[in-house]
């Protein structure tokens, strides 16, 4: 099931599928690590559409909410 | 060149002996540092540029990366160990354009504690360059590097898509890299729990209860054990000396010694060069700085800063920023040049503007502080609080204002948060004794100066026609009385002096509270100042100081207004 990772549970673990923002964002994004196929896992969400924080290899990164629901997440559920 | 955060600069640092500021979170060199190391016989000039992900110009860390790309012979790559795939990535790009590399494998001591094994040999023979495992905290493999850097080579990749360049590093990743299971540490563990926004704010604001409580306790021993009694024991006896020497009541008597009070010396109201120019720089702020900047290097060092700035997203949101904005914020506290220079980090001019705006109008300097916790202090604890309290809420005020005005949106935050790392004790000191010796060497030289330029002023009787024409709003709206307009004047050149002016003007409570307020907010010192200009541009700085100039006249008048005792 492919979701937005603004939706992913706390802990959960996922692949991401997908960048729709356009093209400074995602290439912002994707240069940071976060790109097509890579193994992705939520560790916060901050309340009121806070950022989002996630494990992506050995780093995280804390993205902001809007620019996170962005991001597809292809999750087992 | 490497990514953020990745220790560039404590290899810099190494190689060229330059004093430059390293710690734990991305954005730590805001501007390129110019070192010069030895390498047989030569001096090549090194440059320690801010971290970038990539080569396009994305961001404007990327865009100076760009440009010392073209003046560089070579390049030292610095590539995060333990994050191989995504540092490579610039990597590729940096043999594409044909310059020879040097790959500088940092953190190398990381990748033992996480479990990563790497197959150096292997990536040089991929890469075509000289691969060298480093560790710039501790110096390993910083020789090696130097002495392969005659070596470096040209080995042109084919320029790749982007696509195809992530899929070669997954192939070269997957070839030279290992991964071992291990166990959680315990660091690892308050990681989790300085995010996680439940238990991540009580630890926030634990954080910063204690820091607050340290630097005040520091300072104050400081000032309570060494520099009053020196002061008192050893100096005043010679500065009386040399009063009695100089004859009393001459102009010159007055600008080294200053006036006496009671036919004594009072370091915060005698106002000699002598006297309260030594005073206040040593004694009274001096303590101040050394413990803010002891505390700030133990966190920044320790990686906390980038989790607090993502629990302050929200919050920094309503006030046109993003989380990271409370980087030159808190640097601010320090010192608002570092503060104004630390905006770089932030992409976009709206959040520039605001974000310096803010800084320079809403945070006082330690020096300030110091000046303020000191001269205020000694009526009551509370009417420091009330100066900090207003302080704060035209930050958030002024803030909403600003977002709520200006047009367009602040940019989201894209940040990534390093791993907690055990502050090395010796970097800590380096850069409490760096910022140390800056200060002395930049502060004391203008306090004197403005001490002596405040003096000469009084003796032209030029105080008294400024204080004419300024009188409306100075008397009439802050409730000051009119030779206030000599601390405004100093203001220009220091704060803490114009701060410690209110001391000889014998003010009640409420006006010393008004006039600390008033001081803190109306106008950046010129060092600031100028930094701005940089920053800024001129157009937006005059926009900054205008709004400056209307908030000290508006906090000022409210706080005469509503403040009684």
């Amino acid at each position: 099931m492919i979701i937005s990772l603004v939706d992913m549970k706390r802990g959960e673990r996922g692949v991401v599928r997908e960048i729709q923002g356009g093209m400074g964002a995602t290439q912002r994004i994707q240069s940071m690590g976060i790109r097509i196929g890579k193994k992705i896992k939520k560790e916060e969400a901050h309340f009121w559409r806070g950022p989002q924080t996630v494990l992506v290899d050995n780093f995280k990164v804390a993205i902001g909410f809007g620019m996170a629901s962005k991001i597809m997440i292809e999750v087992e559920r | 060149m490497g990514n953020p955060n990745v220790g560039k600069s404590a290899i810099f640092s190494r190689l060229t002996g330059a004093k430059v500021i390293i710690s734990n979170y991305p954005g730590t060199t805001v501007e390129f540092a110019e070192g010069y190391t030895k390498i047989n016989g030569s001096r090549p000039a090194i440059i320690d540029i801010p971290g970038t992900y990539s080569l396009k110009p994305t961001s404007k860390a990327e865009e100076v990366a760009l440009r010392f790309l073209k003046d560089g012979d070579l390049i030292i790559n610095v590539v995060d160990a333990t994050n191989l795939e995504r540092n490579l990535y610039l990597t590729l790009e940096l043999l594409e354009k044909g310059i020879p590399v040097v790959v500088a494998l940092n953190m190398w001591d990381d990748t033992k504690h996480k479990g990563i094994e790497i197959d150096v040999k292997k990536l040089e023979k991929i890469l075509g360059v000289p691969v060298i495992p480093t560790c710039g905290l501790t110096g390993e493999g910083i020789k090696e590097l130097v002495g392969h850097i005659p070596k470096a080579r040209v080995k042109k990749h084919g320029i790749l898509t982007d696509g195809d360049r992530w899929k070669y590093i997954g192939k070269i990743v997957e070839d030279v890299q290992k991964l071992h299971h291990r166990h959680h540490t315990f660091l690892e563990r308050l990681e989790d729990l300085s995010i996680r926004p439940a238990t991540g704010m009580p630890v926030a604001m634990l954080v910063m209860f204690c820091a607050f409580w340290v630097i005040r306790f520091v300072a104050e021993n400081l000032i309570t054990h060494a520099a009053d009694p020196f002061f008192e024991k050893i100096w005043t006896p010679l500065a009386m000396k040399l009063s009695a020497f100089l004859g009393s009541e001459n102009f010159l008597h007055d600008i080294i010694v200053g006036k006496l009070v009671g036919g004594a010396i009072s370091y915060t109201e005698s106002f000699g060069l002598f006297t309260t120019g030594l005073y206040v720089p040593f004694a009274m702020v001096l303590p101040y700085i050394i413990s803010f900047y002891l505390v700030l290097g133990i966190m920044e060092d320790f990686g906390y800063l980038p989790r607090f700035a993502v629990l302050m997203d929200n919050f920094m949101h309503r006030l046109g920023l993003h989380g990271y904005a409370i980087i030159p914020l808190i640097l601010g506290l320090g010192c608002n040049v570092p503060g104004a220079l630390a905006t770089r980090i932030l992409e976009g001019r709206r959040e520039k503007f605001i974000a310096a705006t803010l800084m320079a109008v809403a945070v006082p300097c330690i020096a300030q502080i110091a000046m303020i916790v000191g001269l205020v202090g000694e009526r009551g604890g509370i009417y420091v609080g009330m100066i900090f309290l207003t302080l704060f809420l035209v930050l958030v005020i002024k803030g909403l204002i600003l977002n709520k005005v200006m047009k367009g949106k602040s940019p989201e935050i894209l940040l990534e948060i390093p791993p907690y790392r055990i502050p090395q004790v010796s970097s800590v000191f380096k850069k409490l004794w760096m910022r140390v010796l800056s200060f002395l060497k930049e502060a004391v030289p203008y306090v004197l100066l403005g001490i002596l330029f405040v003096n000469v002023l009084y003796v032209l009787g030029a105080i008294n026609v400024l204080s004419k024409i300024f009188s409306p709003v100075i008397q009439k709206i802050w409730g000051l009385p009119k030779e206030a307009i000599a601390a405004l004047i100093v203001g220009f050149l220091r704060k803490d002096v114009a701060i410690g002016m209110l001391g000889p003007l014998g003010l009640t409570t409420k006006q010393l509270v008004v006039g600390s307020t008033v001081l803190a907010i109306y106008f950046p010192c010129i060092a600031t100042f100028a930094v701005l200009v940089r920053e800024l541009g001129i157009r937006d700085m005059l926009k900054s100081a205008a709004l400056m100039i209307g908030t000290a006249i508006l906090v000022g008048g409210l706080l005469n207004l509503v403040l009684r005792f």
